[in-house]
């Protein structure tokens, strides 16, 4: 890397020999990686090797036992605030209410975070093809449908880095297709992604890499 | 891109947990239910003359709302971890104390209010005049509240747990029982014509008490429930 810029001189996310246990086995063993600007970085590695437990680590919602996540070179314990608004997380559980309609489930997990119209609402659900269901109560919505309205959160939080964790479960052909489409553009736009995933996304894509676990 | 502030963002999850308990009332309505029909046993149980009645009509109404109270915060914090919800509001960099004493706040609004608007009615059944009324309104008024906020520590405490009701309320009862004490003590003064001053005021103070530390205490209770 031959950046004369300062700003960029410092990877904005980086992790530093993280250990973790869980119980008696070490799971993670000295995991070190850096993540810059326009950055993909797709963990994989077999069940159980301890993928989501890292993503949780990095994302700052398990304790780090050994090691350090920096963001912009400071611990994410010391930034978390500050972090947190930069950071848009994906996990299993889509986090949407079965009562609440999609563009309720939106609105409600949108505004927490920043201001926003219905407009942007409705175009966003447009963006991931779920806009026929946006009055439906979410109980009625498919797995996959479902899926679509979580990835729709991550598109309208603004968040600079994603983290998501098995992202494409349940999409169809044209849904991850989609995803990786919003993913392009958001790695374009000087996002960061890092993900979790059996299926390797974006492949043939400069910036894009991965990370074995396990090995 | 702005933030919404701190009272935007009270309004919305007040606003969301509202709509919410509209789309399924019929949960919400159990604890309020379980207060009626317990406070009706007694008549039942003991003896219909209400001079006998009297003398624990006190008692028998503040340990009913209490255990209502308990009943209805299994569905406090739980529905919002398991799907995930609890998880985005960590991590929205926004205060998860204010978040979950809004959240509060509309639970005593969903659970604790009902039952001090429905006590002059369960009053009259147990015999009590309608001179303490307004004392047990008051007394069940603040006390459900402190009863709120101490059982969403316990709560949030005990959300990870699996089946974790029982725990619940071995945790969180023995905490209420000064609650338990003042308010049933105001109604029982306030039946023998005395002052109820001291009561309610004990009681209103340990109010604002749980209100100020008990957000903190829950947020960081929550904290470490989701993050394992």
């Amino acid at each position: 890397m031959s950046d004369s810029s300062p700003a960029s001189a410092a990877p904005p996310l980086e992790v530093r020999a993280l250990h973790l246990w869980r119980g008696e086995r070490h799971l993670l063993r000295g995991v070190d990686f850096s993540l810059q600007r326009g950055e993909l970085l797709q963990i994989v590695g077999p069940n159980g090797v301890g993928k989501t437990s890292l993503l949780r680590c990095v994302a700052g919602l398990l304790p780090v036992e050994s090691g350090e996540v920096l963001w912009c070179g400071s611990s994410i314990r010391e930034c978390r605030d500050e972090y947190q608004r930069a950071l848009a997380y994906l996990a299993h559980a889509n986090a949407i209410k079965n009562e609440l309609t999609a563009l309720e489930n939106l609105r409600y997990a949108i505004a927490i975070r920043r201001q926003v119209s219905n407009e942007e609402l409705t175009a966003t659900l447009e963006r991931v093809q779920i806009a026929a269901c946006a009055d439906l109560p979410a109980r009625a919505m498919s797995a996959g449908q479902k899926r679509r309205l979580a990835i729709a959160r991550v598109l309208l939080s603004g968040a600079t880095l994603w983290i998501l964790d098995e992202p494409i479960t349940n999409l169809d052909a044209r849904g991850i297709a989609l995803f990786e489409e919003c993913m392009a553009s958001h790695l374009d736009r000087g996002g960061m992604v890092l993900t979790a995933a059996h299926q390797l996304l974006l492949q043939g894509r400069a910036n894009v890499r991965t990370l074995e676990l396990g090995t | 891109m702005s933030a919404p502030g701190l009272f935007a963002l009270a309004r919305l999850v007040v606003a969301r947990d509202l709509r919410l308990a509209l789309r399924h009332w019929d949960q919400v309505a159990q604890p309020l239910i379980f207060f009626v029909i317990v406070t009706t046993l007694f008549p039942l149980a003991i003896s219909p003359a209400l001079d006998e009645l009297r003398r624990i009509a006190p008692g028998v109404v503040w340990v009913a709302a209490m255990l209502a109270s308990l009943l209805a915060l299994e569905s406090l914090f739980r529905p919002d971890v398991e799907d995930g919800t609890m998880e985005q509001w960590t991590l929205s960099g926004q205060p998860l104390t204010l978040m979950l004493l809004a959240k509060t706040v509309t639970h005593w609004l969903l659970t604790g209010l009902p039952l001090v608007l429905m006590s002059p009615l369960v009053g009259t059944a147990l015999g009590l005049p309608s001179s303490v009324w307004p004392v047990l309104a008051i007394s069940l008024a603040l006390g459900t509240g402190c009863l709120s906020v101490l059982g969403a520590i316990g709560a949030a405490l005990t959300v990870a747990v699996r089946r974790g009701s029982v725990l619940l309320a071995l945790l969180v009862l023995p905490l209420e029982m000064p609650v338990l004490i003042f308010g049933a003590r105001a109604v029982d003064l306030a039946m023998q014509g005395e002052s109820v001053v001291s009561p309610l005021n004990l009681l209103g103070a340990m109010l604002l008490l749980f209100l100020s530390l008990g957000p903190l205490a829950m947020a960081a209770a929550m904290r470490i429930s989701v993050e394992s």
